[in-house]
């Protein structure tokens, strides 16, 4: 099929960002980002698979500066999708469709979200002797 | 004249004679990765900085070794059902969105089973 020159919906460029549309692209940025997550998350179990040597390795990576900066990130976006997933399902059930409880319950899920992603940090280094 | 309810047929037959089993299946996933993400994120911060004895005991626990493997099929499946929407939604041309979705789909599962065999592997020598 001939590509066809048509406008595309929704035409970012002339939108003014809101915190609707912003929070909404953010869900699927999450997504895909915690999808390519996956990859750390089996190389870690796999390779404990191939022994203690494999796996001291995968846990020196996850313990290095970049590794902790990665689970940071990761520990964000898991706890965003999260929160917003928990947003999409009361939507769902056809709750907090007006504009002021959008706003709302979008800024209490990033309250959440950066909260959350907080405690578990501190908690993480609190037990792992303060790394 | 049309004998069903909307909702009938909503829940049945869509153009595809699947209906809303994509739509529904991201939900049953996702409702199920609530707990699991938060069990999750609990057990890799008592996990970090462990050596392998230490992991290999953990997940050598059954009901770890279960929530691990119960983690695992669902993520994957939930972000196989994310990613082919999104797929859909940005990769233009038939050639190459069926290319992407195959290539996606299979690493995804590819990916999974190495996950779950990893996980059988070490829960019996822990």
């Amino acid at each position: 099929m001939p590509a066809t020159e048509r406008p595309l919906s929704p035409h970012i460029q002339i939108y003014r960002p809101q915190i609707t549309s912003g929070l909404s692209i953010f869900h699927r940025i999450t997504g895909v980002a915690l999808t390519l997550g996956t990859l750390l998350l089996t190389w870690w179990l796999v390779s404990a698979a191939y022994g203690p040597e494999a796996f001291a390795t995968a846990q020196a990576f996850l313990g290095s500066f970049i590794g902790q900066l990665v689970l940071w990130g990761f520990t964000f976006a898991v706890f965003y999708h999260l929160a917003n997933g928990v947003r999409h399902l009361l939507w769902d059930f056809g709750w907090g469709f007006e504009l002021e409880q959008l706003r709302f319950s979008g800024i209490v899920m990033l309250a959440f979200a950066a909260v959350a992603t907080l405690v578990t940090l501190i908690a993480g280094y609190s037990l792992a002797g303060g790394q | 004249m049309e004998l069903r309810s909307s909702l009938g047929r909503a829940r049945g037959l869509g153009s595809a004679k699947e209906g809303i089993s994509h739509w529904w299946a991201q939900r049953v996933t996702a409702i199920a990765l609530v707990p699991l993400a938060i069990w999750f994120v609990l057990a890799a911060i008592s996990l970090l900085g462990a050596d392998y004895a230490t992991f290999a005991a953990w997940i050598g626990t059954f009901g770890n070794a279960l929530l691990m493997a119960l983690l695992v099929i669902v993520l994957f499946y939930h972000a196989h059902l994310g990613m082919q929407v999104v797929i859909e939604d940005y990769v233009s041309g038939h050639a190459a969105l069926i290319t992407t979705l195959l290539i996606v789909r299979f690493a995804l599962f590819a990916l999974a089973v190495s996950c779950l065999l990893a996980i059988v592997l070490v829960a019996l020598k822990g």
